[in-house]
């Protein structure tokens, strides 16, 4: 098990470093059909015409994308096919398509760094305006600008993630006493403090085996600290590592690591991968009640088949605020994109933009499909804790942020033992501020490609 | 040209071979009169046409890679998996000062200074009994087992048996099974002090009341961290402490299951520490100590003329003995090493009890009988006879462990943030190959080719000399 995840991790890390779309989530269990309601796709006949999607779905994400195809064939009549990258490394799939000169008509994308390496090289078809129309309107604007590069825009975001929830066991909690969740760090200290003296004896679990959790972790805290300008400079190093705000999130976030009560031994943290510390928060007898990750959370739950139901004994809190800080959220998400003038592609971009195509996906059983489209309602979610998720994400607007360690050159974001994840798990073992930033910053400097 | 049937066709590989292994630089291209020309030109050519087919897959599969990594690695990388620029040895450089790749190879060598020597060693001791034991068959079938299994296989294993948790892994649940036949583990090892209250020290130190309390006074020590839902049996509510002559307390939990009460108060539902050592202090001296009822409470009836500190003594909280970090940074390697030394012992034996078999009789006869002891049997006698198949066993091992990689990977990925403290070269090549990072990935794959070759011309040599 361990070892497909690390298997997994590498390919991910593999796929990072292409920079193209890397979906490096657990699998789903099952899937179903979905409703479509309402239209406000643009009314096109292309009866008779098919097109080509490539991605990294498989299983119960494929049945949800196949309903977009199913409601876009049903509006249009044009045909399209999703085929799933080999091997699940779309990066190198992709790759080997577009230079081999037959690309897809369409491609997902999870990495806006892959987007303008295509668009760069003059791969990419520019969005028409319906397309163009439909991202505006139904999506904050920082997700134009995400998917913008030199002027044009090239991608649609499809579904969004969101890393900035802690979820939390709720039996614990309730033995505590503890009846409110936190909204600010300082109580997010005191309840964990509670938490311990109530018998938790690893109150906040860490899963330091990985370093892209500690890079999480720290883009929570910073945006927080730092505030969104200073996070768009970190994350493409225009500011140093050195940098006096670095200095006051890692303080910050050291008030919880380097508190052993809180967290238990970091040496033991740096020993628990991701899926362990979901586990050692939710399994049975757990002696963890907190855990800090993205909406995966829940599938990992689910997919490792843990007591907790999520909802009911497993509940999120949003990551709380540091100093009176305004709601933000980072996250990631996945661009359609297009790659040739295949008349149905544009209409399909376009459709994909739209609330209809929005609500299929998030609707679809068992595939953990969130949205930034406006125009969802909590309802249109399979669950209502996914509906919640989506909220929040809608609801930050432009206070949404892409995950910083993904944009960065996956040498320095991206790659196990090596850069940012090596630098705070070393940090999480040590504590050592000072060393931590003198570290991040000269691995920063030695990455290419910023 | 036509064909003897029968000879030539019969003789032609053998011959062949024999040409082109060890006579076709000498007897090469002149085609010199005075030998039968046309037989071995012949026969050269009934040899390539043989051979052809497997030089033409080891040129594209094996010799054009080699040459391939060979150039790539005098090359930078370029972002996105593309080739950079020319950079001489400088990713050579990097292998020996990044200091992931260095620690890799240092790991490299403890494992070629260790662990050939400690297999071939264990080997020829398993060997050794082997010869001595009945069931001999059945000994040697259960070790060579291991063989049998995949190093995946044996990597998964090993990782469960390596794991941290006593209940899951085998290493550690005999390790703290034995350690904890001679020593109990301390009673609360999860408690602490409730914060804000008036006592100094730690759980590792023990606690002590700041405060000197006169007989009469009760003593309230307030302890949290309990495990509020499943508290260790034979617990019951603690009670205010009684007011019988002397010093008395109550030493409870002060953490009611969903929260409320007063701290630093005995409120209902609260639990007493049954069993907690308790020491009476005069003068930061023991004058008396007790252990807590069932209640909580304890009393120091005899304690009636001073003040006197009060003090839980850090036995009580020693937290439990978890067994060894086998995946730990330091121990990390030699874990490893041992279940490399699982699979390959059998490999050992097999082949020196083989080569023991082989020793003649009437030379060990003849030693025993001349009076020779059996260890010296053994040194003089056993030893110089098996001398070139332990060599044999020695260098595969050699280049076996060079080459090492699914095993570390298995078990090393396991490990977490540790798993970086057990790479060798050949997993940091495909880390590196993961990440595109292909000149590095390149010069570690030479540097390895590099390292490996003396042994296989050892080898080569050896199998030649005994060929002839």
């Amino acid at each position: 098990m361990q070892t497909t995840k690390k298997a997994l991790a590498v390919l991910c890390a593999a796929t990072l470093a292409v920079g193209a779309l890397a979906a490096c989530s657990s699998s789903k269990s099952s899937g179903g059909s979905t409703k479509t309601s309402g239209s406000s796709a643009p009314k096109v006949n292309l009866s008779g015409k098919t097109f080509t999607v490539l991605g990294q779905w498989t299983g119960a994400e494929q049945k949800a994308f196949q309903a977009v195809l199913d409601g876009f064939k049903k509006a249009t009549g044009a045909t399209g096919t999703y085929t799933p990258a080999a091997g699940g490394d779309e990066a190198t799939v992709l790759g080997t398509k577009v230079n081999g000169g037959t690309p897809p008509d369409v491609a997902m994308l999870a990495l806006p760094g892959a987007i303008s390496q295509y668009a760069k090289a003059n791969k990419l078809q520019p969005l028409g305006s319906d397309a163009k129309a439909g991202v505006a309107a139904n999506y904050a604007s920082v997700w134009t600008q995400l998917a913008t590069v030199g002027g044009n825009v090239y991608g649609v975001p499809f579904d969004a993630s969101n890393k900035s929830t802690v979820w939390y066991a709720t039996k614990p909690f309730t033995d505590a006493g503890i009846t409110n969740p936190p909204a600010t760090w300082a109580d997010f200290l005191k309840s964990a403090k509670t938490l311990s003296d109530a018998g938790v004896q690893v109150p906040v679990s860490i899963g330091g085996g990985d370093g892209w959790t500690l890079t999480d972790w720290f883009e929570n805290v910073y945006i927080r600290t730092a505030g969104l300008a200073s996070y768009d400079k970190l994350t493409h190093h225009q500011i140093p590592w050195t940098d006096a705000s670095v200095t006051k999130a890692l303080t910050t976030l050291k008030e919880l690591w380097s508190n052993q009560a809180l967290i238990g031994s970091p040496a033991n943290a740096l020993k628990t991968p991701f899926p362990a510390s979901v586990d050692n928060t939710f399994k049975a007898s757990a002696k963890s009640a907190v855990v800090f990750e993205g909406s995966f959370v829940a599938t990992t739950i689910t997919g490792d088949k843990l007591p907790a139901k999520v909802g009911t004994d497993a509940k999120f809190f949003p990551f709380p605020s540091v100093d009176g800080s305004k709601p933000a959220l980072v996250g990631g998400g996945d661009f359609a994109v297009g790659f040739t003038k295949n008349a149905a592609v544009q209409p399909f971009l376009a459709y994909l933009a739209s609330a209809e195509a929005a609500k299929a996906i998030v609707g679809s059983p068992g595939s953990g499909f969130l949205s930034a489209n406006k125009n969802l309602a909590t309802s249109d979610y399979n669950d209502a804790t996914s509906g919640e998720l989506g909220k929040q994400i809608v609801s930050v607007g432009d206070n949404f942020r892409f995950d910083m360690s993904d944009q960065a050159p996956a040498e320095f974001g991206g790659t196990p033992n090596k850069g940012e994840w090596a630098d705070l798990q070393t940090f999480l073992g040590n504590g050592n501020v000072a060393a931590a930033q003198k570290a991040l910053e000269a691995h920063a400097k030695a990455a290419k490609g910023w | 040209m036509t064909q003897q049937p029968g000879e030539p066709i019969a003789d032609g590989p053998a011959v062949g071979s024999a040409v082109l292994v060890a006579d076709a630089p000498t007897t090469g291209s002149d085609g010199r009169a005075g030998k039968p020309p046309r037989e071995l030109g012949q026969a050269r050519w009934l040899s390539i046409i043989f051979l052809g087919p497997a030089l033409i897959l080891l040129a594209v599969i094996v010799l054009y890679p080699l040459v391939y990594s060979a150039v790539r690695s005098l090359f930078d990388d370029g972002p996105a998996g593309t080739t950079g620029g020319f950079v001489g040895l400088r990713n050579y450089g990097s292998v020996f000062t990044d200091p992931s790749t260095f620690r890799a190879v240092k790991n490299n060598i403890i494992w070629i200074l260790v662990a050939p020597t400690v297999i071939t060693i264990v080997g020829l001791i398993f060997a050794v009994l082997s010869e001595r034991i009945r069931w001999s068959s059945a000994f040697k079938l259960v070790l060579f087992m291991p063989m049998a299994i995949s190093f995946l296989a044996s990597g998964v294993t090993f990782e469960l048996i390596y794991s941290d948790q006593p209940s899951r892994g085998l290493a550690n649940a005999v390790t703290v099974g034995i350690r904890d036949t001679f020593s109990s583990p301390s009673l609360y090892p999860e408690t602490h002090i409730r914060t804000g209250g008036s006592f100094t020290g730690s759980a590792s130190s023990g606690y002590t009341t700041t405060k000197a309390y006169s007989p009469g006074t009760p003593v309230l020590i307030p302890m949290v961290g309990l495990s509020l839902t499943s508290p260790p049996k034979g617990l019951v509510s603690a009670q205010p402490p009684s007011t019988g002559p002397g010093l008395n307390g109550v030493v409870w939990n002060d953490f009611r299951r969903g929260g409320g009460g007063t701290v630093g108060k005995v409120d209902p539902g609260e639990l007493g520490l049954k069993g907690v050592h308790v020491q009476a202090l005069q003068d930061g001296k023991v004058v008396a100590s007790t252990t807590a009822d069932a209640k909580g409470d304890f009393s120091f009836p005899g304690l009636t003329s001073a003040t006197y500190q009060v003090k839980l003594p850090a036995s009580n909280f020693a937290p439990p003995f978890n067994g060894l970090s086998w995946l730990g940074p330091n121990l990390i390697t030699p874990s490893i090493m041992i279940a490399y030394l699982w699979v390959y012992a059998g490999f050992a034996m097999v082949l020196l009890a083989a080569g023991m078999a082989a020793i003649p009789r009437d030379a060990l006869e003849a030693a025993r009988i001349d009076g020779a002891t059996e260890w010296q049997v053994f040194r003089r006698v056993t030893a110089p006879l098996l001398a070139p198949v332990l060599l044999v066993v020695f260098v595969t091992l050699v280049i076996n462990v060079l080459k090492i990689f699914d095993i570390v990977f298995v078990i090393s990925s396991g490990a977490g943030a540790n798993g970086k403290y057990a790479d060798v070269l050949a997993t940091q090549l495909f880390n590196a190959y993961g990440q595109q990072r292909y000149g590095i990935a390149s010069a570690i794959g030479v540097v390895l080719v590099l390292v490996v070759v003396p042994f296989m011309a050892l080898n080569i040599r050896r199998f030649r000399r005994e060929q002839r």
